[in-house]
């Protein structure tokens, strides 16, 4: 097959993992909480599917059983650093990038604890087949694609339905916005904040498990997690705080991501080792650049929620 | 047709602390009227209405609505009564649409329908005769938009009694006469409404029955036909209370600030500052009376260069003239810049320039007491920032009303504070400490703060002695002009009187005193003239002597021709 749609299928799977990040993310964001525990949290996701699955791997259970017991482990692990994260922030009204990167610490050094004492043989090999439904052993690159993937382009989709088109997340976007307000018509902005952070955690969590076990199926994935948690933060100001627009911006994070790979494909491009670096930095480059591009425009819709990173306290006035 | 009691309030009290916001309050509003609410700034208007809104529970008193007895908690018991207040400050989300924020919060049965919730709006909207875009989002729209979209988030919860908290502060005439049409239609169709004001002449055109509260008690309740702008006064002002304030006569008072037709519009391109005039002396004490917001801190910031005047000049005269040159509060940079502009002799008529000459040697002369002033410093003080005014050796002080969030910083100790007006001092880059704790330690005996120590963070210390830390910072400075807003607001009996008493000994000392009050008691007692300012126009200076609490009371209040006449 055409090694440049090669380049684009691998690119979809790749970014896939920054899908479920930045769903996660802005979820959280529109609620008015910035947290940067993402990677961390993203980790733990990855952990906690991995433990589940070495846990039963071997147990003889129907493959499809230890698969979803694997995605529940992963989504309970990365809604527990949710909570921690939303009692701290939202309950205790701590600072949020402090907590959020507090988070991280921990999420990234627990899970390189975790994850370096189970048997990868175990954890990989079992369900393979199953994540790569309905593609599994075709002999192209969209093997590449599986459930998981088209989880991420699902969840995505509905979370933008839920923010744009229904009363709980018209509630939600005001809680981010003005929680004063919304509080004055009778919201619960707590509940609102919590469940958000939870289920955006949860969202981001799988996007760490997917990575380890399903694009990259390798023992050494999970040391290179982290770095994706960050891109997704940043993917979240690409898409303008839109989930749907992340299935756009994941695509083009993968495709800038990966291009130092394919990149050398074309005869008259010389790429070096101490060039691909540079190669990777593309993905924060654009970063940098739409959020010159969104605050030059000034258009009120693309800005970051209004209370994003303030703790709402009803008696400060 | 017999007129129905929709809302009574039987024997409310509500305290704040120590302070009593109100007292044994009865009011009576019916089906179908327009009741204006009236009372000077702090008479407890809004404390009163925010109990029937469910912002704060009364401590004492019963509310009936329709006749049965309710209890309010929360803003959702004020809607489950038919109870709807719309607040000064506006309660919206800016980025969602008028519909999107009427329905917020909404608990209704079936599919969320944005497009029936805008049908819904247009329909209300048409009932009483709004005008409004439901698809239009807020950060677009207007002030009196957005107060359009209040209203009817209010009525499509299906509220009957609405509050209205000074509904006409932020429109133009045009915008007041629509929003009172709409408000008669509401009330034909049978809804109580409620509106908490201070403006004389709008009573008297939109409302039915007035209430008049004054110092946190309900005085009366009229009918509107049957009154007048003069009987209204009378009972808002209330009869005169002597404080016994020490007032001295002023000696050899001077002009010492010009402010010439100054203009000044905010962010929202609101005119707030409508040419002022006025000439504060040194040696006497200026009060600036008005109802709350009308442009007072306006005026002092922009005298005091954080708000820039758009037009008009503020003239600092300083009497120099054969007067020694210090370099108490100018620098050498200053010394030497009015050096070359001729400014000084030495006493003989020889102007001296200090060209050429080393720091040292200027320092020593200047220190000697030989160098004098050719000329009065006559310095425009528009267009500089704060530190050019102080570059300039323009000894101005100002005490902001907002204390610990302008004045001091809360978290710092006293010493920190005074370092506030020091810092730029010392040598090298490294902060001379030494002169501000002493100073910190001055102002401890003298004013007596009662503070666990120099080091203790402002905030933790009570609102008096907050405030006799920045006025003693302020006075320590020898201010030629001292500007202060509110200096004892929150402040009990005790620490105002400290407060008056240090203001009258820089009166003494020459300095030219700017005080802004609200209680007209103390602005007639304390003051030697006292200046009316009424949306942002000054509408009258008068001798704090003889002028009577009423006569202020109409400068504060009176129909505004001046705006009318300039509204397109």
């Amino acid at each position: 097959m055409n090694i440049w749609l090669n380049f684009l299928i691998d690119s979809l799977a790749f970014g896939a993992t920054f899908m479920y990040g930045s769903t996660g993310e802005i979820l959280t964001e529109k609620a008015g909480h910035l947290n940067l525990g993402i990677p961390g949290i993203m980790c733990m996701g990855g952990a906690g599917g991995c433990l589940m699955l070495n846990l039963i791997g071997k147990s003889g259970l129907p493959p499809v059983l230890i698969v979803t017991a694997g995605i529940l482990s992963a989504l309970a692990m990365s809604m527990l650093m949710g909570l921690i994260y939303s009692f701290l922030t939202v309950t205790l009204r701590a600072n949020q990038n402090v907590t959020g990167l507090a988070l991280t610490t921990f999420g990234v050094g627990l899970m390189k604890v975790i994850m370096s004492k189970l048997d990868a043989t175990v954890y990989l090999v079992g369900p393979k087949a199953l994540y790569r439904w309905p593609f599994a052993g075709r002999q192209d690159s969209m093997q590449c694609l599986g459930v998981l993937f088209f989880l991420a382009i699902a969840v995505a989709i509905a979370s933008s339905w839920v923010l744009y088109r229904t009363k709980v997340g018209l509630h939600l976007r005001a809680v981010g916005e003005n929680p004063a307000t919304a509080d004055a018509v009778g919201i619960n902005v707590s509940r609102y904040k919590y469940a958000a952070t939870c289920i955006g955690s949860g969202i981001a969590g799988l996007g760490g498990f997917y990575y380890i076990i399903d694009y990259m199926a390798s023992q050494e994935a999970y040391l290179s997690l982290e770095a994706f948690g960050w891109l997704s933060i940043a993917l979240v100001i690409f898409a303008l705080w839109r989930p749907h627009v992340t299935i756009i911006g994941s695509t083009v994070f993968g495709l800038l991501f990966s291009c130092s790979s394919y990149i050398t494909n074309i005869d008259w491009i010389r790429v070096t080792m101490s060039t691909k670096p540079l190669l990777k930095m593309l993905p924060y480059v654009v970063t940098v650049l739409v959020l010159i591009i969104s605050s030059i425009r000034n258009k009120r819709e693309n800005q970051p929620p209004s209370s994003l990173g303030l703790s709402y306290f009803r008696e400060d006035r | 047709m017999e007129k129905q009691l929709a809302l009574q309030m039987r024997g409310i009290t509500k305290r704040f602390g120590g302070v009593i916001a109100n007292k044994q309050v009865d009011l009576d509003v019916y089906r179908g009227e327009i009741m204006a609410v009236l009372g000077e700034n702090g008479c407890g208007k809004t404390t009163l209405m925010n109990m029937i809104a469910g912002i704060y529970f009364p401590d004492e008193g019963k509310i009936f609505v329709d006749g049965r007895e309710v209890v309010i908690r929360s803003p959702k018991d004020a809607f489950a009564n038919g109870i709807g207040m719309i607040h000064q400050h506006f309660k919206l989300v800016d980025l969602f649409t008028a519909a999107e924020n009427i329905v917020l919060g909404v608990k209704e049965k079936g599919k969320y329908n944005l497009k029936a919730v805008n049908a819904r709006v247009a329909q209300i909207a048409e009932k009483y005769g709004f005008r409004i875009d439901p698809q239009k989002k807020i950060y677009d729209m207007s002030v009196s938009e957005k107060q359009t979209v209040e209203i009817i988030k209010v009525l499509y919860r299906g509220a009957d009694i609405l509050i209205l908290d000074e509904p006409t502060a932020v429109l133009t005439p045009q915008e007041i006469s629509r929003l009172f049409s709409v408000l008669r239609r509401m009330k034909e169709d049978g809804k109580s409404i409620i509106i908490i004001t201070h403006k004389l002449n709008e009573v008297l055109e939109v409302s039915d029955r007035v209430a008049i509260l004054r110092r946190g008690e309900h005085i009366a309740t009229v009918e509107t036909k049957d009154t007048n702008e003069n009987e209204l006064t009378e009972m808002m002002v209330g009869k005169k209370i002597s404080l016994n304030i020490n007032r001295t006569e002023p000696k050899n008072a001077a002009p010492r600030l010009f402010v010439k037709n100054l203009n000044l519009y905010d962010a929202e391109g609101v005119h707030v500052l409508r040419d002022v005039s006025f000439t504060a002396c040194g040696g006497e004490i200026l009060g600036i009376a008005g109802i709350a917001g009308s442009g007072q801190r306006e005026l002092l910031e922009s005298i005091s260069g954080l708000q820039p005047a758009v037009t008009g000049e503020i003239i600092f005269h300083n009497p120099k003239k054969n007067k020694p040159v210090t370099f108490f509060h100018k620098s050498m940079k200053r010394v030497r810049e009015l050096g070359a502009q001729n400014a000084f002799h030495d006493g003989k008529g020889n102007p001296v320039s200090f060209q050429g000459m080393r720091p040292g040697a200027v320092r020593k002369w200047v220190e000697s007491g030989d160098v004098l002033f050719n000329e009065d410093e006559i310095i425009n003080l528009r267009h500089r920032t704060p530190l050019q005014i102080r570059e300039l050796g323009v000894r101005l002080s100002f005490v902001p009303e907002d204390r610990l969030g302008m004045g001091l910083v809360g978290s710092m100790g006293i010493t920190d504070n005074m370092m506030l007006r020091s810092y730029r001092k010392g040598r090298a880059g490294f902060l001379d400490r030494k002169k501000p704790r002493a100073l910190a330690d001055e102002i401890i005996q003298d004013l007596e703060v009662s503070t666990p120590g120099v080091n203790t963070p402002v905030r933790r210390l009570s609102g008096g002695n907050v405030q006799k830390v920045l006025v003693g910072r302020e006075i320590a400075f020898t201010p030629k002009v001292l500007m202060a807003a509110y200096p004892v607001r929150g402040l009990d009996i005790n620490s105002s009187y400290t407060i008056y008493h240090l203001l009258n000994m820089q009166k003494e000392n020459g300095v030219a005193v700017i005080f802004v009050g609200e209680d007209l008691d103390v602005l007639l007692e304390l003051c030697d003239r006292i200046l009316v300012i009424n949306s942002g126009a000054v509408t009258g200076i008068v001798d704090a002597r003889t002028a009577t609490k009423e006569e202020i009371g109409l400068l504060m209040t009176k129909t505004d021709d001046a705006r009318k006449e300039e509204a397109p």
